[in-house]
């Protein structure tokens, strides 16, 4: 039995009796037209029957007078269109809502592949969603903590925010995203994880179901996965499995859900396939012209509202091909996110990890989550001086480039320092370890510390007095502060703050 | 061919494209209700009897051979006492009495059961009215007047008026020409409202953003467009302007955006008080939103809608502007429509009338004697969004012909956290002169030269930089030396301005002088310091830090404490040198 068996709970209020057609008059790409149908209607599910007794899905792209057209999400492979069978069912594509599915992994469809039995619940959702309406939107708050320093202090993730990891081919985003999922909470309120991949190859696949057993163990977890030799039609129902799965989660079983979406790109190259085989007039690179609102009908489905106690918080992973920032699946995933985080090959080729370009990551939301009574009073204005700081470095590194090291002033030299202590004492950590609020926050001032106070010009005092350790002459380490795993560190007297 | 009747029948379904045959009386662009949850959706064309429409809302589950009737009229916008303080869909169907999830059929135009007290015009009856004339008023929340008109399309001698008294939106306010005027109207969102004369531009708009007001100044009823990519800070410095701009009523219209922005706004709009009637900003507001995920056909209405609401304002005499964001995402929903509907494409997939319909859509803004011979405007600023941040894609490319301002940002300035990151190479204002004149009016007789000198100095900066990449700042000679400390200087003491700051987020037109003034001010003493001998690198060791925090240390009208500030840096670097 399949997840996507058809109940009578969903139908609408008249009685629908499936009439099963036999024959289609053309079959191509993932395509079928049937002839002679009566009252069906336009995005509802067909159930495809071979003669094998194979059963396969398939959704009503077109009515047009007697005809309908039949997208088949397995594909149309070994269809003889004399001898197939359809009828349709009266409802939208919708899949089983409920607690079943934690603690298991699903396919890009929602049928278990990992032995357990199939998803039962009486109710069920439509997985294309609905729009939230925007006026009972609550504005994001608090963070979702991720137990990594670079996301943690300067790109904070905002429950209800989407903030996506724009990232190239050959570097380690995949494995950033599992350890997300695998680390992130919010301080011990209820948090469940969903994990969608799609397009994944096995390999990546059996990495991130192995990175997440733990968390999939404790029943925290859904793992949707879809993998690079499924079928491109159900590659464009993945997400929005996922996304159905965790707003249920989030808005009627008040948990705050972190749904990451693994590859984005993989997902764009489906849509692209199935417009054109579609037919459809292609936009920017041959991707369709819809390609804007059909991202954002995904990404817009995180969010929180008003009353509800969870809410859905989005971290889909892309990668730029060949780089290219300007592309549209990273572009036009850009115009709807809030924000980015940037992996640059750079950091990866010198061995940092995380390797997180931090001048072209940006949490837009991140006075929303930061702060007094968020995470701490001084986080702000120390991400906001560190990133300035940064900015200066990499001028003082592009002119030392140009016209070499001894021809920066002091103080540009000072800024090199702190530049390497940045990735050496903050951004760089292992792929398993998770790093406390706390901890990260005195790594943060540890690194600005290299810096002499006067440089510290958006600092508030007060904050400097408290944690600010002062540079120390040139060519001295600290050795009453060893770097290591700061987690256990006690916070400075009067500013604890989970 | 069957018979025509009022109630036809849907024959085609793909997505929004709904074709419908056996309906008679329909015109193009008439408004026809589809299936059994009366989906409404705009006819864009007629053959053969066979209708074509764009469903504006999700289609899923409807069939051929589902019902379909005709409204008769083309789209339109119900303009009344209610709109002010509303969050409305493109169509203006109340957002903030709909449920929470906004399936198809679930947003509906709601029997209208408030009221509002309506004072009557002294006006004799028998008295003969032409369209534009006052009727009436109405109080509505922070007590804006709202003034009752006659249509654009109404005229005669009033024969009837109501008395004093609370009363709802369909009933009778006056009897005009034997006609009944309801207290609210109807108008068709893609027809403009009609106005006596269109005037010159003349006065600016005060925005309070000192790189928009100092450097590319908008008037009342002109147009801008702000094309930046995504990050550059875009929807920020528009919130800043619904925040800010000195006009009566702020139409915003979120047109395919993100609904966490919108919230966002609504709750910073609620809790800011306008500073002449210390009532909260979100009373004159009306926001329209269709944000990213809700139906594409809708979006495409909705800067129409949005026109209208503010030409219905500013028929009552007020200042309005509209800000829409973004027009990009208007002008895809307009490449999806007619993709679909199986129109020839031009540049990129974009029809070969998004030209024209951007003209038409921006020609919509203008300062105006009302048909009631009030003074009145809308000002029209538009977000634009190239993809790839490339400037030469085809809606950034048409909206700059047809816009009076531009304001672009540019992604090296954000990245730099140099914000509101309008850049100063690539933005332009045409109003420029008009606004000048303004000025010299208000007594600010040195507003045009300070600006022209900022902005070459600003020029020259950049040209200088690139040169010291290559050769270093010592190869540079001293007065050059100076133009760079001076470039730095407006960057972080004028242009920058920060938006969550409370002295910074709204600044005077008499403090953005002052600032101005304190910056060219130094920039003299420290080229007389240097041409009198003293090296430039003594020069740029200042402590010039008072004038990069002046924009932050002084009220927002404090232009006395900047000059007081100047006073004391000019001081200081008398008794450095």
């Amino acid at each position: 039995m399949s997840a996507v068996e058809p109940t009578r709970s969903g139908a609408p209020s008249e009685l629908h009796i499936p009439l099963e057609y036999s024959g289609a008059a053309r079959v191509g790409g993932p395509l079928l037209a049937i002839r002679g149908v009566e009252g069906v209607g336009w995005d509802e599910i067909a159930r495809v029957r071979l003669p094998s007794g194979e059963v396969r899905y398939g959704l009503v792209l077109e009515v047009s007078g007697d005809v309908a057209i039949v997208e088949v999400l397995q594909g149309t492979s070994g269809v003889d269109p004399d001898l197939v069978t359809v009828a349709f069912e009266g409802r939208p594509f919708d899949i089983p809502v409920g607690d079943g599915w934690l603690g298991r992994v699903w396919n890009g469809m929602g049928e278990p592949i990992d032995g357990g039995p199939p998803m039962l619940a009486r109710e069920r959702r439509a997985v294309n969603g609905s729009p939230l309406n925007p006026s009972q939107r609550d504005v994001p708050s608090k963070p979702v903590l991720t137990g990594i320093s670079v996301i943690d202090a300067l790109a904070t993730l905002v429950r209800g925010q989407k903030l996506p990891v724009f990232s190239s081919a050959g570097l380690p985003h995949l494995e950033l995203a599992a350890q997300i999922a695998a680390q992130a909470n919010v301080a011990g309120e209820n948090f469940k994880v969903v994990v969608a991949g799609m397009g994944l190859t096995h390999t990546d696949a059996a990495a991130m179901r192995q990175v997440l057993e733990t968390r999939a163990a404790s029943g925290d977890l859904v793992l949707v996965l879809d993998t690079a030799d499924d079928p491109v039609v159900q590659r464009v129902l993945t997400p929005r499995v996922a996304l159905t799965i965790a707003e249920y989660l989030a808005f009627e079983r008040d948990q705050h859900v972190l749904v990451v979406l693994a590859d984005v790109t993989s997902y764009c190259e489906a849509l692209r396939e199935v417009s054109a085989a579609r037919g459809e007039v292609p936009g920017r690179r041959a991707y369709p012209g819809y390609l804007y609102s059909d991202l954002a009908s995904l990404y817009e489905r995180c969010g929180r509202i008003r009353g509800r106690a969870g809410s859905v918080t989005l971290v889909p992973v892309l990668t730029m091909p060949g780089g290219d920032i300007t592309h549209p699946v990273p572009d036009l995933t850009g115009y709807i996110t809030e924000g980015q985080i940037v992996l640059s090959a750079d950091l990866h080729a010198q061995g940092v990890y995380p390797p997180v370009d931090v001048l072209a990551t940006l949490s837009r939301l991140m006075r929303k989550g930061a702060g007094e009574g968020r995470t701490r009073a001084d986080h702000v204005p120390l991400a906001a001086q560190i990133i300035a700081s940064l900015s200066r470095a990499r001028a003082a590194r592009e002119l030392a480039d140009l016209i070499g090291a001894e021809a920066l002033t002091e103080t540009d030299r000072i800024y090199l320092e702190f530049e390497d202590a940045f990735y050496r004492d903050l951004v760089n950590q292992s792929s398993d370890e998770s790093r406390s609020m706390e901890g990260t926050l005195d790594r943060a001032w540890r690194v600005l510390s290299v810096l002499p106070e006067r440089e510290l010009t958006m600092m508030p005092a007060a904050s400097i007095a408290a944690y600010y350790h002062g540079a120390l002459p040139k060519g001295t380490r600290r050795t009453n502060a060893p770097l290591g795993d700061h987690a256990s560190t006690p916070a400075a007297p009067g500013e604890s703050h989970g | 061919m069957s018979e025509l009747t009022d109630a036809g029948r849907v024959v085609r379904v793909n997505g929004p494209l709904v074709e419908v045959t056996g309906l008679r009386d329909v015109a193009a662009l008439d408004v026809v209700e589809v299936g059994p949850l009366r989906i409404p959706a705009e006819v864009v064309s007629i053959r053969d009897g066979r209708l074509t429409a764009e469903a504006f809302e999700y289609t899923g589950g409807l069939r051929v051979g589902d019902v379909a009737t005709s409204r008769h009229r083309p789209l339109s916008a119900r303009l009344g006492p209610g709109l002010l303080g509303g969050v409305f869909d493109g169509l203006l169907r109340p957002l903030d009495v709909g449920p929470t999830w906004l399936g198809p059929g679930a947003l509906v135009e709601p029997p209208s059961v408030a009221t509002w007290p309506f004072r009557p015009a002294p006006l004799d009856l028998g008295t003969l009215l032409g369209p534009g004339a006052l009727l009436g008023t109405v109080s509505v929340g922070g007590g804006f007047e709202h003034r009752v008109l006659v249509p654009p399309r109404g005229k005669g001698t009033v024969t009837w008026l109501a008395e004093p008294g609370t009363m709802g939106e369909d009933e009778t306010v006056a009897i005009v020409g034997g006609h009944s005027l309801h207290l609210a109207e109807d108008w068709p969102v893609r027809r403009a409202r009609p106005v006596r004369a269109r005037l010159r531009h003349f006065a600016p708009l005060v925005t309070g953003q000192r790189v928009i007001d100092l450097f590319f100044p908008i008037a009342h009823g002109a147009t801008a467009a702000v094309p930046g990519g995504f990050g550059t800070g875009k929807t920020m410095l528009l919130q800043q302007i619904v925040k800010w701009a000195d006009v009566e009523v702020v139409v915003f219209v979120g047109c395919g955006e993100r609904g966490n922005e919108l919230a966002d706004a609504m709750a910073d709009l609620g809790a800011l008080r306008d500073p002449t009637t210390g009532t909260s900003l979100r009373e004159r507001t009306v926001i329209l939103a269709n944000t990213s995920n809700m139906p594409v056909m809708a979006r495409v209405a909705s800067v129409y809608t949005g026109m209208t609401v503010a030409e219905y304002f500013r028929d009552m005499g007020y200042r309005v502007v509209v800000l829409a964001d973004s027009t990009s995402r208007w002008a895809e929903a307009l490449r999806e429509f007619s993709s679909r509907s199986g129109e020839l494409p031009a540049e990129e997939g974009y029809p070969a009338s998004l030209s024209s319909s951007l003209a038409a859509f921006y020609e919509r803004a203008a300062r105006v004697t009302t048909l009631g011979g009030k003074e009145g405007s809308v000002t029209l600023i538009g977000a634009v969004s190239p993809g790839g941040g490339d400037m030469t894609e085809p809606v950034t490319a048409q909206t700059e012909r047809y816009v009076r301002c531009l304001w672009s940002l540019d992604r090296d300035l954000a990245y730099a956290r140099h914000y509101p990151a309008v850049t100063w190479r690539h933005s332009f204002s045409l109003d420029d002169a008009t606004i000048a004149n303004w000025h010299a009016t208000q007594g600010r007789t040195g507003w045009v030269e300070a600006r022209a000198r900022a902005l070459s100095l600003l020029a020259e900066a950049d040209r200088l930089s690139s040169v010291v990449e290559l050769v270093g700042l010592g190869a540079l000679p001293a007065r050059e030396r100076i133009v760079l400390l001076t470039g730095r200087l407006l960057r972080e003491g004028v242009l920058q301005q920060s938006a969550l700051s409370e002295n910074d987020t709204f600044c005077s037109a008499a403090k953005q002088s002052a600032l101005l003034d304190m910056v060219l001010a130094v920039h003299d003493k420290c080229l007389a310091l240097v041409e009198g001998g003293l090296p430039a690198s003594a020069v740029e060791e200042f402590d010039l830090t008072i004038v990069t925090r002046a924009r932050d240390e002084t009220g927002p009208d404090d232009a006395e404490g900047v000059d007081r500030l100047r006073d004391e840096v000019l001081a200081r670097i008398g008794s450095q040198a």
